[in-house]
C-alpha cells in the first residue's frame, strides 16, 4: 500500500503552552480524503487528535482546515492531488481552541447580525398560498443561498484576519441573499448593518473568499453587489433628509 | 456543575428539533406565556444531518392530486406496518408545512408561472414532491435555522452533547449534558422535553449517513424504558455512491434516469415493476420509480445472479442519466454532478455513474403516540429518531422531510402546551442522574489500559452489515444478535486513551458507540423474531419469505433490560381506514387502489 506523510498542527491546551507539529504516515489510495486521512491518525495512529466532520460529501460545512496555507474542506481535498509536503492547520483567523477546532462563535454572531431570514409583514398570518417567485426571481439570489457556512472565505480574507469585527464575506452573502429574494421586504432594516465601516466598506476586494469558496457562492461579488446597494442606500436618505 | 432551568428542552437542531423550537416559541406567543426553549445539538444547527437529504419533500399540490392517495402510497408503501391515523394526520398537515417553509423563505425550484414545481418520486402516485434542484434538506436546514434566529425565546445550546435523561416518577425532569468545548457536564431542568436526534444509520458500515447519525436519543429513552419500536426496518437507499456511500438522490430517477445492470438491461423489469417504461418517459410506480425497498432488492438478485458490475472493488449497477443532457442535469441535479465528479471521477452528463444500496434509513425508532409524546409523560419525539408510526416497513422517499416538519411542529406545540401546565421536578432527581452519569464519564476516563474502542465499532458495524443486510437469515441475525451481544459486554471495560476535558472526541465517539451497541440490540432481535419478510425486512429463511399478516401485522417492541437480555413484546397496528392488501407495482398495480 502507498503512504503519504500529513503533518498537522497540533494544539492541547491542558498539556502544552504552545500549538507544535507532527507528522503522520497515512495510508492513500486514488480516493483518499484528507477527511480519510484523519480518521485514519484518529483511529490507528493517535486518538487524541481533534477536528469536527460529519456529511463527509461537502454539504454540511464542518471540516475546514488550512491545507498548505489555502483553507479547504477536508472531505473533498484530496491526497492524490498532493506531491510534495501536505501541511494541515486549524482554520486561520479564528481562535484555536484545540487542534483543528477553532472557535466559530464570531461567525456565528456575524450570521445573525444581518437578520437573515425572509422579512414581511405579511407573514404574521398563516396561510395556505406561497408567494410567488418566477424562475428568472429565483435566479436573481439562488447561487448566494448556497452557502454552507463552512467559514473558508473568512479565513480567506486578510480583512476579517485584521479585524474580527468585520462581518465578513458569507454574513454579507447571506443579507444580499434575502435582499435580492423577491419575496423580502426586509432591505431597509438590514442596509445600517451592512452600511457601516464593519459591513459592506471593510471589503477591499482582494477576491480570494470567492477563489477558495467550495460551492462556487462568489461571496466576492455578493458583497460588492452590496456596496453598490449601500451606497443607494446612503444617496436615498440623503435626499430623503 | 452548571444548572439550568428551561420550560422546553429539545434535543438535536436538525430539521424536526428546529421546527419543533419554532413551533413551540409561536405556541408559547400565541398563548401568551413567556417560556424559554433550549435548542441543544452535539454539532452546530446547519451541520445536522438533514442537511444531506437531497430529493424533496411530498404533499398533495396538483389539483388532480388527492389526499387519499398520497395516504394510499404510504400505507401500502409502508406494507401495511403504518399507524393510519398518523398517516391520515400527516397527509392532510403536509401541504400546509411546506408553505410555511416557502413563506419563510425557502429557495424552492419553480414553474414558468411562479407556482412551486413537483418532481416525480418512487412508490408515489402521482408528482408531488417539492424539491430546491437537488439540496432540498439543505435549503430546508439553512432556512429553518436561519428562521430561528429571529425568535430570542429560543437558546441555542450548540456543540452539546447529550449523556441522559433524568425521569422522576415517570415524568421527564431534564437532561444531562457535555459542555464539549469545556467538558463540563451541565444540568437542563425541563418541564418538557423534545429528542430529536435522528437516526441510527452508523451502526452499519456502509450507508450514506453523516458521522453524527449514532442514535444518540434512541438510546437514552430507550435505557428510560420507552419502546424502539419496528426497529428491525432499516432502509437501504437503492443508490449509493461505491466506495464513501455517498447519497445519489432518488430524484434521478423522478427525472427519468435509468438503471442498468452490468449488460445494459433495465433489469426492475424482472422484479414485478415493469413493463419496460420508455427512456426520457418515466411513469410513477413502474421501474425506477418503484419503492426502495423492492429496488435494492432488485440489485442483490441481480448481484447474485452474476449481472452486477464492478467499480473499484464494490458490486455496483449504473444509474443512466446522459438522456437527460447536460443542461437539465446542471439545473436539476447539480449537486449530484459535483459528487459524482468529485467522489468518483464520473461525470453524469457523459457517463453512466456506477451505485449500489446503502444504508440510509432507520423506519424504527422512539415509540410515540400520535402527538409525538413517549410513554415518558413530557418526553416527546420527532423525525427520523421517533416512531410515530408513519412509515412502516419501507419509508417512501420524501415523505421524511415532510414528517420532519409536520410532527417536530406537533411536538414543539404539545411540549409547549405541557410546559405551560406543568411543575419543575424536584432538582434532585436531575443530580443523582449527573451523578451517576460523572461516575460513568469518570471510569472510562481512568486512564487504565482496556482493549481499543475502535476494534469494537469495526466489529459491530461488519455485524450489523452481515446480519441485517438487504435479505436476512434466522442464523445470520442470531449470529449477529449474538456478536452485539458479546460487544456490550466488552463495552463495559473500555476505556479511552484521551482523558482530556476540551474537545475530547475520543470520549464522544466512544459514549456513541455504548448508544449504538444497545440499539443494535433491539434491531437484531426485532429482525430474528419477525419470522416473515415485509418491506425492508426481507427473510431468505423457508416458510418465511411471505408476508404473514396473521402472525405479524404487529408494530416489533423491544424494551430495554439493565440486568440482561433486551425483551420483545407485540403491538397491534391501527389499520382503520385501509385494510392490509396485496402491495404490487407496475402494471400488476394498475387499477388497485394503492
Amino acid at each position: 500500500m502507498t503512504t503519504k506523510q500529513i503533518s498537522i498542527r497540533r494544539y492541547l491546551p491542558e498539556r502544552d503552552d504552545a500549538p507544535f507539529w507532527q507528522p503522520f504516515e497515512v495510508p492513500v489510495d486514488d480516493s483518499t480524503s484528507l477527511l480519510d486521512a484523519l480518521h485514519h491518525v484518529k483511529e490507528s495512529l493517535d486518538g487524541s487528535l481533534s477536528y469536527r466532520w460529519s456529511c463527509r460529501m461537502a454539504i454540511c460545512g464542518s471540516c475546514g482546515v488550512m491545507v498548505n496555507g489555502i483553507p479547504k474542506l477536508g472531505c473533498k481535498t484530496f491526497l492524490r492531488d498532493y506531491d510534495g509536503e501536505i501541511r494541515i492547520e486549524p482554520l486561520a483567523h479564528f481562535p484555536v481552541r484545540r487542534d483543528l477546532v477553532v472557535d466559530m462563535e464570531i461567525f456565528l454572531e456575524h450570521l445573525a447580525a444581518v437578520k437573515p431570514y425572509l422579512i414581511d409583514d405579511a407573514q404574521a398570518q398563516e396561510t395556505a398560498e406561497t408567494y410567488r417567485q418566477t424562475p428568472q426571481q429565483l435566479a436573481r439570489y439562488r447561487q448566494f443561498s448556497n452557502c454552507i457556512n463552512c467559514g473558508l472565505c473568512y479565513s480567506a480574507c486578510p480583512q476579517f484576519g485584521l479585524n474580527p469585527e468585520f462581518l465578513g464575506p458569507a454574513a454579507l452573502t447571506l443579507a444580499h441573499r434575502y435582499n435580492l429574494d423577491s419575496r423580502d421586504r426586509g432591505k431597509a432594516q438590514r442596509m445600517p448593518e451592512l452600511n457601516r465601516h464593519d459591513g459592506v466598506w471593510s471589503c477591499t476586494f482582494v477576491g480570494f473568499c470567492s477563489q477558495v469558496c467550495p460551492k462556487h457562492v462568489d461571496p466576492a461579488a455578493a458583497v460588492n453587489q452590496g456596496k453598490v446597494e449601500a451606497a443607494k442606500h446612503t444617496l436615498i436618505a440623503l435626499f430623503k433628509g | 456543575m452548571q444548572h439550568r432551568d428551561f420550560d422546553i428542552v429539545i434535543v438535536g437542531g436538525g430539521g424536526a428539533g428546529l421546527r419543533a423550537a419554532i413551533a413551540a416559541a409561536e405556541q408559547a406567543r400565541s398563548d401568551h406565556r413567556p417560556q424559554r426553549v433550549a435548542l441543544l445539538s452535539k454539532v452546530y444547527p446547519m451541520r445536522s444531518h438533514t442537511v444531506a437529504a437531497e430529493g424533496g419533500a411530498a404533499a398533495v399540490t396538483s389539483p388532480d392530486d388527492t389526499l387519499q392517495a398520497h395516504f394510499d402510497d404510504t400505507v401500502s408503501g409502508g406494507d401495511w406496518l403504518v399507524e393510519q391515523g398518523v398517516a391520515d394526520y400527516f397527509v392532510r398537515h403536509a401541504h400546509r408545512e411546506l408553505v410555511q417553509m416557502e413563506r419563510w423563505g425557502c429557495p424552492w425550484s419553480r414553474r414558468d408561472d411562479g407556482n412551486v414545481q413537483v418532481r416525480r418520486f418512487g412508490g408515489m402516485k402521482t408528482a408531488r414532491t417539492w424539491f430546491a434542484a437537488d439540496k432540498t434538506g439543505f435549503h430546508m436546514l439553512h432556512t429553518l435555522f436561519q428562521t430561528s434566529l429571529k425568535y430570542p425565546e429560543i437558546e441555542r445550546l450548540d456543540e452539546y452533547f447529550v449523556l441522559d435523561l433524568a425521569v422522576h416518577d415517570g415524568a421527564v425532569a431534564g437532561i444531562v449534558a457535555l459542555e464539549v468545548a469545556t467538558g463540563e457536564m451541565v444540568l437542563l431542568r425541563a418541564r418538557s422535553v423534545i429528542l430529536a436526534t435522528g437516526g441510527a444509520g452508523r451502526l452499519f458500515r456502509f450507508n450514506t449517513n453523516a458521522g453524527i447519525v449514532t442514535g444518540d436519543g434512541m438510546a437514552i429513552a430507550y435505557r428510560h424504558g420507552v419502546a424502539l419500536r419496528d426497529m428491525e426496518f432499516v432502509q437501504y437507499h437503492p443508490t449509493g455512491l461505491p466506495g464513501s456511500g455517498i447519497l445519489i438522490t432518488e430524484a434521478c430517477r423522478g427525472e427519468g434516469g435509468i438503471l442498468l445492470n452490468k449488460d445494459g438491461y433495465r433489469y426492475l423489469q424482472d422484479y414485478g415493476l415493469g413493463p419496460e417504461t420508455p427512456l426520457g418517459q418515466p411513469q410513477n410506480k413502474y421501474m425506477e420509480l418503484g419503492p426502495r425497498d423492492k429496488l435494492s432488492q432488485a440489485f442483490w438478485q441481480e448481484q447474485q445472479a452474476g449481472r452486477t458490475g464492478t467499480f473499484a472493488g464494490s458490486d455496483v449497477v449504473y444509474l443512466d442519466l446522459r438522456h437527460l443532457g447536460e443542461a437539465f442535469l446542471h439545473e436539476r441535479l447539480p449537486f449530484i454532478c459535483e459528487l459524482a465528479k468529485a467522489y468518483i471521477n464520473v461525470d453524469p452528463v457523459r457517463e453512466p455513474i456506477p451505485i449500489r444500496p446503502a444504508v440510509h434509513y432507520t423506519m424504527g425508532g422512539i415509540e410515540t403516540d400520535p402527538q409525538c409524546e413517549t410513554s415518558v409523560a413530557g418526553l416527546f419525539a420527532a423525525g427520523e429518531c421517533a416512531s410515530v408510526g408513519l412509515h412502516g416497513a419501507n419509508r417512501l422517499g420524501s415523505n421524511s422531510l415532510t414528517e420532519l416538519l409536520v410532527f417536530g411542529r406537533l411536538a414543539g406545540e404539545r411540549a409547549s402546551q405541557r410546559a405551560a401546565r406543568t411543575e419543575f421536578a424536584d432538582p434532585r432527581a436531575l443530580r443523582e442522574q449527573a451523578d451517576d452519569q460523572r461516575a460513568r464519564l469518570a471510569r472510562m476516563c481512568d486512564g487504565r489500559e482496556s482493549e481499543h474502542w475502535v476494534e469494537l465499532k469495526r466489529e459491530l458495524v461488519q455485524a450489523m452489515e452481515s446480519g441485517c443486510g438487504i435479505y436476512r437469515t434466522e442464523d445470520g441475525m442470531g449470529h449477529a444478535l449474538q456478536t452485539v451481544r458479546r460487544l456490550r459486554e466488552r463495552y463495559r471495560e473500555i476505556r479511552v486513551g484521551d482523558t482530556s476535558k476540551v474537545y475530547n472526541t475520543e470520549l464522544l465517539e466512544c459514549i456513541e458507540l455504548g448508544f449504538g451497541l444497545d440499539i443494535a440490540e433491539a434491531t437484531c432481535l426485532g429482525a430474528l423474531e419477525r419470522r416473515e419478510s415485509r418491506g425492508a425486512h426481507q427473510r431468505l429463511d423457508e416458510g418465511m419469505q411471505a408476508r404473514d399478516d396473521d402472525r405479524y401485522l404487529r408494530h416489533s417492541q423491544v424494551f430495554h433490560r439493565h440486568d440482561g437480555p433486551a425483551e420483545l413484546r407485540w403491538q397491534e397496528v391501527d389499520t382503520r381506514f385501509s385494510a392490509p392488501a396485496a402491495r404490487v407495482y407496475g402494471d400488476a398495480g394498475k387499477g388497485s387502489s394503492a
